[in-house]
This record gives C-alpha cells, sequence and structure tokens, in this order.
C-alpha cells in the first residue's frame, strides 16, 4: 500500500507518495488559486506512476481544507502534520520555523510542544515576498541573488506587509540599491516571525527550517541564520524542506487515511466540482454589454484637448508625477493641450524612465519646442527634482487639486486613488476645506489590484476587465489588503471566479476609500460634483463600483492617470524660463547612489547619497543635518526637543539604598520627574533607560506578546532589556488604573495597555523573573494613598524606610511633578508668543506623552520644525483652553488634554492641530473623529499622522505640506 | 454631552430595540423587562450585511462588537419593520477605562451619521452614567433580571454538556429552546420570586436529565475571552456550532462571573486606590448576593452529576502569581482566571476569543498565555482574532489545530492511563 499526502496551501500544492518508508514521488507547483484543478492533475500524476494500485490518502493545507470538506477525504491540520514528521524524521528538533505562501508558523519542541501561528495580522510570508519582488520588478529568483550582494541593511517595518511596502517603496524611489533592498525584505520576513510568532520564547538550539520560501531563498536563509545566531549545525535546511507538511499528511494518511485508487480519487474531487453555495451576494456590476457601453460612453466625454508634438512651435510645460509606483508626465502646450504623455510603472528606477522620457521628448520636440517651466511631484518629487533641475516641486495633493479644479471649476469633492495613495479633499467656496489621506494601512489601492492580478497570471487590464461581468461579485470586506487576501482565498473555496472576485476586490477598494479614509455616511455629503482620479479608477469596475455604491454619477477625466502631472505642468505656468537640463546636459547625464549612515545626532537617519555627475543628493534624512546643512529649525521653539531635554537632564543622587531603574516608555514619559524626585530623596540611585532608538526594539522584540499591540508598548520590552543589562537593583513600572486627575474631563483612567503593561512584561520577560521588578497598584491622586502603597512595595526589600521618610519623598515627587507641569505649561506659552513674534505658524503636534520618544516619532517634531513651525506639545497648551463639548465619555486623562489642545488650536487662527496617532491604539478610534469635529467646527483642517515601525518620513511629509499647501491656498489662492 | 432622553411618554408606545448577545439569556431578560410594560423587540438578524451596515456608519478601526451593534440596531431601524419615530435603542454599558465604555456613543454618533439622530438609546448601566426618566434601573427590575441571568447560564451550561452526547441531533438545543419560552412565558405571569427560580432550575435540570443521551468520548474544550465575541454567534462566527461538530464539548463559564467580577473590580478601587468607598459597600453586598446564587447553582448541578462553575472566590484566587486583581479594564484578570478554572477542572483545551486588536486583551488574554502554558503543562490555548475582515478559513484552520493536538493529547494520556 502506498501513502499519498497532498499539501494544497494558499500559494502552491504539494504531494508526496510514500512506498515503505520511501518517499518514491513529489511534486511542487503553484496552484494559481486551482485548488481543485491542481490537486487532480497531482493524483492524475501519481496514476500514471502507480496505475490502480490501493493508496491511503490525506489532505493538508489552508486551501486544502475546503477541498478536503467537499471530497470527504481525511484532513490533517498543517501544523500538526509538520510536528510529526519533525518528531519522526528530526528527533533532535529544538524549534521548528516554516514559511508558507501566507502562513507562517513556529513549533517549539524543548520544554513541552508549543505551536504558533501568525495571526490574522501578518503577512511577512511567501506572498509578502512575491508582492515585494513585484514592487522591484524582479523574480522571486533575482530577489534572492540581489540580495546575497547587499552591503547594508535597512530598517523596514515588519508588523504587516501593507506596512513593510510603505517603507520599501520610498527607498526605491529615493535611490536605494536593490541589493540592499532586497536584503531588507528578507530581514523584515525574519524581524516579523521573530516579533509576531516567538512571542517571547526565544529561537535556540537546533532550529528546523521548513517550508517553500525557506527552500528556494537562500539571502532568506542567511538572514534567518544571523540574526538568530545560528551557525551549521545548529541551522538544518532539510531537502524535503518544501515537502513536510505533504510528509505529514502521507504519514498520517498511513494511519487515518482513506483508502482508495488513484481513479476514485479522482471521481471525488471531480464530484465537489460545484460545490460553494456560499458565494457573494452582490449585484454583477454590469448586467451586459449594452450597460456597459453606455457607461463608457458617459465618460469617454470627459477629456481634454491634444495637440500634436511633432507639429507643435513654441513654449511647452513640462509636469512630473513620479508617485508610488507609477511615473507619470505630461508637456502642455500654451493652451493647455497635452502635446505628450507618458504614464507607466517605475519598475524601482524612476529616474531611469524620467531621463528617458526627456530624451525622447527633446528628440520629438526638436528646436520647435521650448521647455520654459517644469514642476514634480509626488513620492520622487526631490530626487527628480535634483536629478534634472525641474524648476519647482509641489506637493502632490494640491498638484491632483489644481488639476481637477481646472477640469471641473465648481467641483465640490476630489477622490484620488493611486498606486499606494488614498487622496481626498472637500471643497467649499472655491477653497480646499478639508483633506483625508490614506493610512499606511489601509492601501487597499491600485498596486493591490495590480498585484493581484499579476498573481492570477494575468494584466490588470485583464483582471479589470473580466470583473465587469462577474455574475456574484464576491464580499471580500476592506480592512486591509493583507485581510483581503485570505477573503479571497476564502471566496474561492467558495467557488468564486476570478471574475466574481475581480469585482469583488474593485468594491471593497471603493469602500475602503468610502468607509475608511473619507467616512461617509451618504452620498450627500460629498456634494454634487466629484471627479474620481488616479490610475485606479482608469479600471472601469472600480469607477462603476464607486457610483453605485454612492448612487451618484461623477465625473472621471480621460486623463485619470496624468492628472497629478497635469496640475504640475499647469503649476508650471508660472514659470518665465526654466532651469531644466538641456538636450546636451542629458547625454552625459549619469546617476550613483551609494549609503550612508549619518552621524549628525544619536537618531543615525540611513541616507542614500544619489550624485548625478558632479551634484549631489542626499535622500533619507529625517532633519537638515543630513543633508550636509546645519539644523536650521533651532530657532524655532520645539516643545518635543523640550521635553526630551527636561526628562532626560534628571539628575539623580548616589546609591544609598541602592539602584533602581525606570524604563523610559509608555506612562514613564508623564510621571518621571515624580518618581525620579521620589527614589532620589528616598536614596536609591536612579538610572533611566534612554531615549529609543530602533535597536532598542530590537533588543525587546523576543519577548512581545501580542503583535497587534502598538508601537510605543513594544518599544518597551527593549528598555526593561536595557535596564536589566545596565545591573540595576530593581526596576519599577507601576500599573495605574487612574492616571492624574486633572479634572478635564468625565474621569481620568490611562488606557489598558499604559495602565497594567507590567503584568504582561512579568509573565513575559524571561529576566525579570529573577530580578526585583516593581509594579505595584497605585493612587498617585492621593498623597498618603501614595505613600502607603510605596511603602508596602518597597517593605520586602527596604524595610528600613521610615513613613515620615516616604512621605516626605511623596511630597518632592509631587513637587517635582508640579515642577514639570508648570515648566512644560510656561514654555508653551512662551512658544506660542515666539512665534507670533516672528509671524510663525504654531503647530500642536498632540499624540501622547511618549510619542516625544525620538523612535516613536520617527522625528517628525523636526520636521514640522524644518517646514516652519513653532512645535509644541498637547499637554503645553491645554490649559490655555476651555473644555470643549465632546459627543463621546471623555474618561482618558491624556484623551481630556488631546480635546483641549484641539479647542485650543480651534480658537487661534495661527494655531494648526496634528494628531498623532500610533497604530493599533483603539482609543484612538473614538478620539479621532472627535478632534476632527472640533477643529472643523471652527473651520479648521485636521490632519492625523498615523505612525508606527514605519521610519520613512514620506508620507508624513506629503501630510504636512498638503496642510501648509491647503492654508496657503485658502489665503491667497494657487496659481 | 447632550443625549436623547427616553421619556416617561415614549414608554408607552415605543418599541426598544436590543441586540442579541446571548439568545437564551436574553430573551429572558427582554421577558423580565416586558414585564414591566416595556415593548422590546430582540434582533434577531445575522449576515454579512451586519457588520457592512457596521462599518459603514462607524470608524473602522473600533472594536468589533461595537461594529456588529450597530450594524445591528441601523439595519433594523432601516428595514422598515419598525417606525423610527417609535423606537428607542437599548445598550448595556460597563464603564471602566476599556473603550467599551464609549459604546454608547458611538452608537449615538452612528445613529446621527444616518439619519436616526432622534432615537434614544437607552445606557444600561449599574454605576448611574447617565439618566431616563422612561427606563430606571430599579431594584426589583435589577434582581429580577439576575434571575434571568441564572436560569440563561444553567440552560447554557446544560447544552454544552448535553448537546455533544444527544441521541437525537438537535434535541438539547430544541429542548432549551422550549423551556426559555415556559419559564420567559411564566416570569411574565407571575411575581416572579428567587423560590420560584430555584424550583424552575430543578425543573430544567431534571428536563435535561431526561434527554436520550448516549455516552461517548469527546474532547472538552473550553471558550473564553472578550464578553461579546466569546457569547455571541453573530462575533464568534458560529464558534459553539463548529467546535461541537468537530467533535468537541464546549465549555463556556457563565455570564454570572462577569456580572461577579464587575462587583470585585469596582471594589478594587477601594480597596487599592481609597476610591469611591460608598460605591463599596453596595457592590460588596452585590457580590455577596450573586455569589450566594453561584452558589445554589453549582451545588443543583453537582448533584445532578453535571459539571458545574467554580465558586467565585476561588477562581479569584487562582490567578494569584499570574496577574494582579487589580487588573480592571475589559475582562481584566477574569479572563486568565477563567482558563485556569477550565484548567482545574480538567478542561485542558481553550479558545480565547478576542476582536481584533483588543487592548485589554493584549495584556490579559495575549500577554498571558506564556506564563499560563509553562506553569499548566498541556494547557492547549488557542487566540483568535474575530474581525470584519477576519476569514473564517483561517480561523477554523487554527482551531483545527488546537483540536488535533486536544486529540492526540487526549489519545496520550489514556495510553498512559491504560
Amino acid at each position: 500500500m502506498d501513502f499519498l499526502g497532498l499539501d494544497i496551501g494558499s500559494t502552491t500544492a504539494k504531494a508526496v507518495l510514500v512506498r515503505g518508508g520511501k518517499v518514491i514521488y513529489q511534486k511542487y507547483d503553484r496552484h494559481f488559486s486551482r485548488v481543485r484543478e491542481r490537486a487532480r492533475e497531482l493524483v492524475e500524476e501519481v496514476r500514471q506512476l502507480i496505475g490502480g494500485e490501493r493508496i491511503k490518502v490525506a489532505v493538508s493545507g489552508s486551501a486544502g481544507l475546503g477541498l478536503a470538506e467537499a471530497a470527504e477525504v481525511p484532513f490533517v491540520q498543517e501544523v500538526f502534520a509538520t510536528s510529526e514528521v519533525v518528531k519522526r524524521k528530526a528527533p533532535e528538533t529544538d524549534c521548528v520555523i516554516e514559511l508558507g505562501g501566507e502562513d507562517a508558523k513556529i513549533i517549539f519542541f524543548d520544554g513541552g510542544i508549543d505551536q504558533r501561528m501568525n495571526g490574522t495580522c501578518a503577512g511577512g510570508t511567501g506572498a509578502f515576498i512575491d508582492q515585494m519582488a513585484t514592487l522591484l520588478n524582479v523574480s522571486v529568483g533575482e530577489l534572492d541573488a540581489l540580495s546575497l550582494n547587499h552591503s547594508r541593511i535597512y530598517p523596514i517595518a515588519s508588523r504587516c506587509g501593507v506596512f513593510a511596502k510603505t517603507d520599501i517603496q520610498p527607498l526605491l524611489n529615493q535611490g536605494a540599491r536593490k541589493e540592499d533592498v532586497a536584503a531588507s525584505i528578507y530581514q523584515a520576513v525574519v524581524n516579523q516571525t521573530i516579533a509576531g510568532l516567538a512571542q517571547g520564547r526565544r529561537i535556540r538550539g537546533n532550529v528546523l527550517f521548513l517550508g517553500g520560501p525557506l527552500y528556494y531563498c537562500k539571502g532568506l536563509r542567511q538572514r534567518f541564520c544571523e540574526t538568530l545566531e545560528l551557525d551549521e549545525q545548529h541551522a538544518c535546511f532539510p531537502e524535503y524542506g518544501r515537502f513536510a507538511v505533504a510528509l505529514g499528511a502521507a504519514m498520517y494518511a498511513e494511519k487515518n487515511g482513506l483508502e482508495t485508487d488513484c481513479d476514485a480519487l479522482i471521481a471525488r474531487f471531480d464530484r465537489c466540482k460545484n460545490v460553494g453555495a456560499g458565494r457573494g451576494n452582490l449585484k454583477p456590476l454590469f448586467e451586459n454589454e449594452a450597460q456597459h457601453a453606455e457607461f463608457a460612453a458617459r465618460h469617454g466625454k470627459n477629456d481634454v484637448p491634444r495637440g500634436e508634438i511633432s507639429a507643435y512651435t513654441g513654449e511647452a510645460y513640462l509636469g512630473i508625477d513620479c508617485g508610488s509606483t507609477t511615473t507619470k508626465l505630461v508637456l502642455l502646450g500654451r493652451d493647455d493641450e497635452i502635446l505628450y504623455s507618458y504614464y507607466a510603472s517605475n519598475r524601482g528606477a524612476p529616474v531611469e524612465i524620467v531621463k528617458e522620457q526627456l530624451e525622447k521628448i527633446y528628440a520629438l520636440g526638436g528646436e520647435r519646442i521650448r521647455i520654459v517651466g517644469s514642476a514634480v511631484t509626488g513620492y520622487g518629487e526631490e530626487l527628480i527634482r535634483n536629478a534634472f533641475g525641474v524648476d519647482c516641486g509641489i506637493v502632490e495633493t494640491i498638484a491632483h487639486y489644481t488639476a481637477a479644479r481646472h477640469f471641473q471649476p465648481d467641483v465640490d469633492f476630489i477622490l484620488d486613488i493611486g498606486g499606494q495613495d488614498i487622496k481626498c479633499f472637500r471643497i467649499k467656496n472655491g477653497a480646499i476645506d478639508s483633506i483625508m489621506l490614506n493610512e499606511a494601512c489601509s492601501s487597499g489601492c491600485g498596486s493591490f489590484l495590480e498585484t493581484f492580478a499579476h498573481a492570477m497570471g494575468m494584466s490588470i487590464e485583464e483582471f479589470a476587465r473580466r470583473g465587469l461581468y462577474g455574475a456574484h461579485p464576491a464580499d471580500l470586506g476592506s480592512r486591509c489588503t493583507v485581510f483581503m487576501n485570505s477573503s479571497v482565498k476564502q471566496s474561492q473555496k467558495d467557488g468564486a471566479t476570478v471574475e466574481d472576485i475581480s469585482a469583488g476586490l474593485s468594491i471593497s477598494v471603493v469602500k475602503n476609500a468610502l468607509y475608511k479614509v473619507i467616512r461617509v455616511g451618504s452620498a450627500q455629503e460629498l456634494g454634487r460634483h466629484v471627479v474620481v482620479q488616479g490610475g485606479t479608477f482608469l479600471n472601469d469596475a472600480v469607477l462603476r463600483a464607486f457610483e453605485r455604491e454612492l448612487g451618484l454619477e461623477v465625473v472621471r477625466p480621460a486623463i485619470a492617470g496624468l492628472m497629478g502631472a497635469y496640475g504640475a505642468a499647469l503649476y508650471s505656468k508660472k514659470c518665465r524660463t526654466s532651469s531644466l537640463i538641456s538636450p546636451e546636459e542629458l547625454k552625459g547625464f549619469t546617476h550613483t547612489a551609494t549609503s550612508a549612515v549619518c552621524g549628525g545626532c544619536m537618531n543615525h537617519c540611513h541616507l542614500t547619497v544619489n550624485r548625478f555627475g558632479g551634484r549631489k543628493y542626499i535622500s533619507g534624512n529625517q532633519c537638515a543635518r543630513g543633508a550636509g546643512q546645519s539644523a536650521g529649525e533651532t530657532d524655532l521653539p520645539n516643545l518635543y526637543a523640550f521635553k526630551r531635554e527636561y526628562l532626560t537632564g534628571l539628575k539623580s543622587g548616589p546609591a544609598r539604598r541602592g539602584t533602581i531603574g525606570l524604563p523610559l516608555a509608555l506612562g514613564m514619559y508623564e510621571l518621571l520627574p515624580m518618581w525620579h524626585a521620589i527614589f532620589t530623596s528616598l536614596g536609591f540611585q536612579v538610572q533611566v533607560s534612554g531615549l529609543s532608538t530602533r535597536h532598542t526594539y530590537e533588543l525587546g522584540q523576543f519577548s512581545i506578546p501580542s503583535d497587534t499591540a502598538c508601537y510605543p508598548a513594544k518599544i518597551m520590552h527593549g528598555h526593561i532589556e536595557e535596564l536589566i543589562d545596565q545591573g540595576v537593583d530593581a526596576i519599577f513600572y507601576p500599573c495605574l488604573t487612574y492616571n492624574v486627575d486633572e479634572h478635564g474631563g468625565d474621569n481620568h483612567y490611562n488606557c489598558p495597555v499604559v495602565a497594567y503593561y507590567s503584568e504582561l512584561l512579568q509573565g513575559n520577560v524571561e529576566r525579570l523573573q529573577h530580578m526585583r521588578f516593581l509594579y505595584p497598584y497605585l493612587n498617585i491622586n492621593n498623597a498618603s494613598r501614595l505613600a502607603r502603597g510605596l511603602m508596602q512595595c518597597l517593605h520586602a526589600w527596604r524595610p528600613e524606610i521610615s513613613r515620615g521618610e516616604m512621605r516626605a519623598a511623596v511630597k518632592a515627587g509631587l513637587a517635582a511633578r508640579e515642577a514639570y507641569v508648570q515648566a512644560v505649561r510656561r514654555e508653551g506659552e512662551k512658544a506660542v508668543a515666539i512665534a507670533r513674534e516672528k509671524g510663525k505658524r504654531i503647530m500642536v503636534l498632540s499624540g501622547r506623552p511618549y510619542h516625544i520618544d525620538p523612535e516613536i516619532n520617527h522625528g517628525i517634531d523636526k520636521l514640522a520644525a524644518s517646514l516652519g513651525f513653532a512645535v509644541v506639545s498637547e499637554d503645553s497648551v491645554c490649559h490655555l483652553a476651555a473644555k470643549p463639548e465632546v459627543q463621546v465619555l471623555n474618561q482618558w486623562t491624556y484623551h481630556a488634554r488631546l480635546y483641549r489642545a484641539a479647542e485650543f488650536a480651534a480658537e487661534n487662527p495661527d494655531v494648526e492641530l496634528v494628531q498623532l496617532v500610533s497604530f493599533g491604539c483603539g482609543v484612538d478610534a473614538i478620539t479621532t473623529d472627535e478632534v476632527r469635529a472640533i477643529l472643523e467646527r471652527r473651520g479648521k483642517f485636521y490632519t492625523q499622522i498615523k505612525i508606527d515601525e514605519i521610519t520613512n518620513l514620506g508620507a508624513v511629509k506629503i501630510r504636512l505640506r498638503s496642510l501648509i499647501g491647503a492654508l496657503e491656498e485658502k489665503n491667497h489662492g494657487i496659481c | 454631552m447632550g443625549y436623547v432622553e427616553f421619556t416617561r411618554e415614549m414608554k408607552r408606545d415605543y418599541t426598544i430595540l436590543v441586540p442579541n448577545m446571548l439568545p437564551m439569556h436574553f430573551e429572558m431578560i427582554v421577558q423580565v423587562l416586558r414585564n414591566y410594560g416595556y415593548h422590546l423587540d430582540l434582533l434577531r438578524s445575522s449576515g454579512h450585511k451586519i457588520a457592512d451596515t457596521g462599518l459603514k456608519y462607524c470608524h473602522n478601526d473600533a472594536c468589533y462588537p461595537a461594529i456588529l451593534v450597530i450594524g445591528q440596531f441601523i439595519d433594523a431601524l432601516q428595514s422598515g419593520k419598525y417606525d423610527p419615530h417609535k423606537t428607542a435603542l437599548i445598550m448595556f454599558q460597563t464603564g471602566g477605562g476599556c473603550r467599551a465604555s464609549n459604546y454608547i456613543f458611538l452608537i449615538r454618533k452612528a445613529l446621527e451619521k444616518a439619519g436616526y439622530g432622534y432615537v434614544p438609546v437607552i445606557s444600561l448601566n449599574l454605576l448611574g452614567l447617565e439618566k431616563h426618566s422612561g427606563f430606571q434601573l430599579t431594584p426589583s427590575k435589577l434582581i429580577r433580571m439576575v434571575y434571568a441571568l441564572i436560569l440563561g447560564d444553567l440552560l447554557m451550561t446544560l447544552v454544552n454538556q448535553t448537546r455533544p452526547y444527544e441521541v437525537e441531533p438537535g434535541s438539547a438545543r430544541e429542548l432549551a429552546a422550549r423551556l426559555t419560552r415556559e419559564l420567559a412565558d411564566e416570569m411574565a405571569q407571575k411575581k416572579v420570586t428567587y423560590f420560584w427560580v430555584r424550583k424552575a432550575c430543578g425543573r430544567v435540570i431534571q428536563a435535561f436529565r431526561q434527554l436520550p443521551v448516549a455516552p461517548q468520548e469527546k474532547v472538552r474544550v473550553g471558550v473564553v475571552g472578550e464578553i461579546y465575541v466569546k457569547f455571541s454567534p453573530l462575533g464568534n462566527n458560529n464558534l459553539e456550532d463548529f467546535l461541537v461538530s468537530e467533535g468537541a464539548e464546549v465549555s463556556m463559564p457563565g455570564l454570572l462571573d462577569f456580572f461577579m467580577c464587575s462587583c470585585w473590580c469596582h471594589m478594587m478601587d477601594f480597596k487599592l486606590y481609597g476610591m469611591r468607598k460608598r460605591e463599596y459597600l453596595l457592590q460588596k453586598i452585590m457580590l455577596r448576593y450573586l455569589m450566594h446564587k453561584q452558589r445554589d447553582q453549582i451545588q443543583m448541578l453537582k448533584q445532578a452529576g453535571y459539571h458545574a462553575p467554580t465558586p467565585f472566590l476561588h477562581v479569584t484566587e487562582l490567578v494569584e502569581g499570574y496577574i494582579g486583581i487589580g487588573t480592571e479594564m475589559g475582562e481584566g484578570w477574569l479572563l486568565p482566571a477563567e482558563m485556569l478554572e477550565l484548567y482545574e477542572s480538567g478542561v485542558k483545551n481553550i479558545v480565547c476569543a478576542q476582536p481584533f486588536g483588543c487592548l485589554p486583551n493584549h495584556i490579559c488574554g495575549k500577554g498571558m498565555m506564556k506564563p499560563l502554558k509553562e506553569k499548566n503543562p498541556g494547557m492547549n490555548i488557542v487566540a483568535i482574532d474575530y474581525d470584519a475582515g477576519a476569514t473564517v478559513v483561517n480561523q477554523e484552520n487554527r482551531l483545527k489545530l488546537m483540536l488535533a493536538n486536544a486529540r492526540e493529547n487526549q489519545e496520550a494520556q489514556k495510553s498512559q492511563s491504560a
């Protein structure tokens, strides 16, 4: 008897046939979502090998789950199957790491089996590597080869695929070497596996690596070994790595498999062809072709005049939109007619493309055409501007607005869905009234559709076309692209066709934009004249889904994909002479990129130095210092810097009673002056962990149990490790259900994470168990209660501390806290006064106390300062405004400040508020709408910046510059 | 913070819509309230459109339970079945530092957005967070609602312990449904006393004992988690049904524990921080009262040969060395406590259900798994995130892993003892 194991994962299908303990057949293949067919083909091959012999069969894998159910074949869960294989084939293994198409797993064997699978929000797996390869315009094999020649690793967010993409795309646009990016991608996968799956358990001993990606990608193996510090004896990449699960299924079949033969098995698979009653209940996008033709005709009317470049003579204007995934160029004649346009993927090398296109334009235009103005917009703005001497750079929001208004002067609402960004503008009285941009985590945009089309083995055009007539569009949800991937998997299981999935994805993209980014309730909110643009709307399926969801006819310009470049070209008409690179100069144009680390400050930004012949452009820097200039922001007040200096400058006394470590993270940022003074006064030497860096995070990432917690919480683990390394006698981080009562709200809670993080640390940071970790539950609003609580907490360690001593210490602590609060407020008032004197705008960069940490805010305060804002924090100005009316329960101390800071911004015309929100902060799902309401009531802009591990400030810069652009436009009008 | 009050006049002809979290419990609670002259309707809608509607009117990063409840309410208002001008909503409000205290406000904002800003939302809470002249929580109402809770917990426990073994498929649930209806009717007819409740409990147990069952081997799986997704089939994609269909016996610590824990946490505010002295006494009395009722239930179940819940005080002791009992937000320390309670009673396989990104569960759920597993060999926990975007395939695949291990452990244990 032979034993057949089928492992049908999210992207590949594997089969293994075992006879007498030996593998006599194995096959590994992508299934392109044709699950049942591919399984059938595999069995077909087996039949050719063994004919009608009896076999026992079992199925495994995430896509196999549905098939096994439908065909009534025994199913074995894949991690379970793997464990069985390892127990038998490699019993000395301590830990298994298995990466699959969409799942990642870790199994620990030492000290009791413990299996982990990635949660819902973790896409750093095979599918992620595929996506990233597409982004770099290379095959997976090439990506691997590239990675082996890297010279450095960039920090790339590893929380999920979408986030990683947000870090990678700008790197490419800034000219980073592909070799380095490739290796960094692998490193992100490694980090994610460790942070997301190990969850507090160290990976050590003999480690076995399984699964397709780890079998094929040598570079990935290298990254794992280096990161986990494994030598050759301890890292094992077995030959059967790809087939481990299938092998496990075959072993399972031996005991519990279905006894049958190949023909009968094929018949079973055939029988379940039409299974899948759970089809989407959404209406098809178009009932018939006539309906589509009418639709296409209506939208065909919205075109712009065109001219002939080979015939045109005179002045011309060039607009370049160097976007995240595509590069667009438009050349306008004097009557705004389009002489030349270009739209294509930037293939990870935008400089090359712009060079080619310029050559082409110069060749076509010859002496007749004189370019007198040029402008560039998009992610690659500065790179392209520096490379080719483009006259002006404008922020893309303004470029898109300029273009849309040119098209429809009485526009009420503009929605632009590009490759990676969603931008929305509400226009009131001819001026931008509000701007909404998507967050990193809702990038359900164009590039997602495109990558998905490629995964299905077709072009995006083909994919979109097929979606038009999908009879039962699949309902795929709208939260994020990673979730959508698994929704697609599910609907395939339910029998959805490519047509249904394409239509369903278009609907999801639209829902994501409407309900997550714009937060619209009804069509009326958008107004009567809506313009939609961006490359994604060239897809008729998306456009149709949008009109249907809103019940509104909208305008889609025929040049929807070119609007950014078109707007830039229109903008450049201000220019009279151009500094654009001449045809002669272009001939000698060269571009090289090298990497460097900035030594300007402790941030150690990773820089990319681009050289264009003699000129140099540096990117990746968070402040002006990296670009070789002096830190130009110093003359404007920055409360974030002030607070950082204050907190890191606290001095402690001698260690009369020992040393006590305070981790500078989460709530400690608020109460450090108090705890510091209390312990110093009690005769302890207080050691504060320093400001965080990326390294801090990496130090502690091994013990993070919940990958969806916020970054400020995750970084706490590193601070604890740091303190333990410093050899302190004890670490103190109390549990505070209630924060300071400032009487600013209905109550004064901390959020659950800030309040109880110590409980989690105690349970998960191994080294803490061997030392004194103090985390008492304290009431900080009542001096005698506080003293009593601290007495109890310190009693076992320092019983000699007297009540009187403690009372005095608490008194000193409360005084120190008060002094800090007053200092911050005084400084806030001073900052406002200085800014007004200098005629500068004031920005309330409003977050939580821990957002002043340079690793958590990634230098946003400095960026704001470099853009000409005086930066104040929420707690430095909240005393200057009254408590505003809010529609929610105002019960958290930090949020009460936030609302009051918003009120302060609303009251003052020269103050803008930017809200910092940490990804995963559940409470901010409540506050953001309120803060927006407070600001918009008084006609102010609301800007939100979501931050996480992502280090690249490209998107942040766009947000802040959009704000400035909108403010200026409101005051003076553009063009 | 202004809100539309539910006035005395409204009581006469308004229909109050109730979201459905626990079918059996809520049906009886609704019946109790009907006796006080309210017109209530328990929402039973389900399906994709609930979450879709919720996402449309609520911040998409809000907790999944909020999205579902809002979706269910607005879907009902839009269905045409009710006159929105003669309809009110009711929602239980917990209070505390979790964002769940804000559900009520999220509902109001969503209503505003959907054009139903005039619909009153009644906050059902014990803390006096809001006043509604037409709906006051009097002691008599409260006590009767507790009775409904007790009966609901009992029915749930019995169904869970009977259903996997029933001879006639579906018979346990049918019996429970019939009993729920009967008890609800009786509550409507008579002035309910605890004496009646005790007798009713006896009758329920008796009825279940008479249901034909066939003993067979099952793996026992406990379900704990965030209160809504733990109990609501809408929230957890019919978790209970899935587990039963996979051959498991489900064990779910009851709703009574949650309320006792809630009393306990309020008491902690006084004990740890010296706050809310007045409430302390009241909460203490309530806790005593609930513990007494729980004791009765435990006794009755034990006598009849069923697995009984663990006494609350013992549950509070179980978490010592794992988490502080001052961890009061969300389910707080009760979450790991329930896992330990299950473990102690022989249920080593546990599903921890939570909404995606649930804040307190970072600490009390996922944060406690490592120490729990370390100190309790063989504890087999799987954490499942529920969300509008999460797929059933992924959830079921993880559940299957837990079940496969559960079966293997059971086999190993059997061969060991044999």
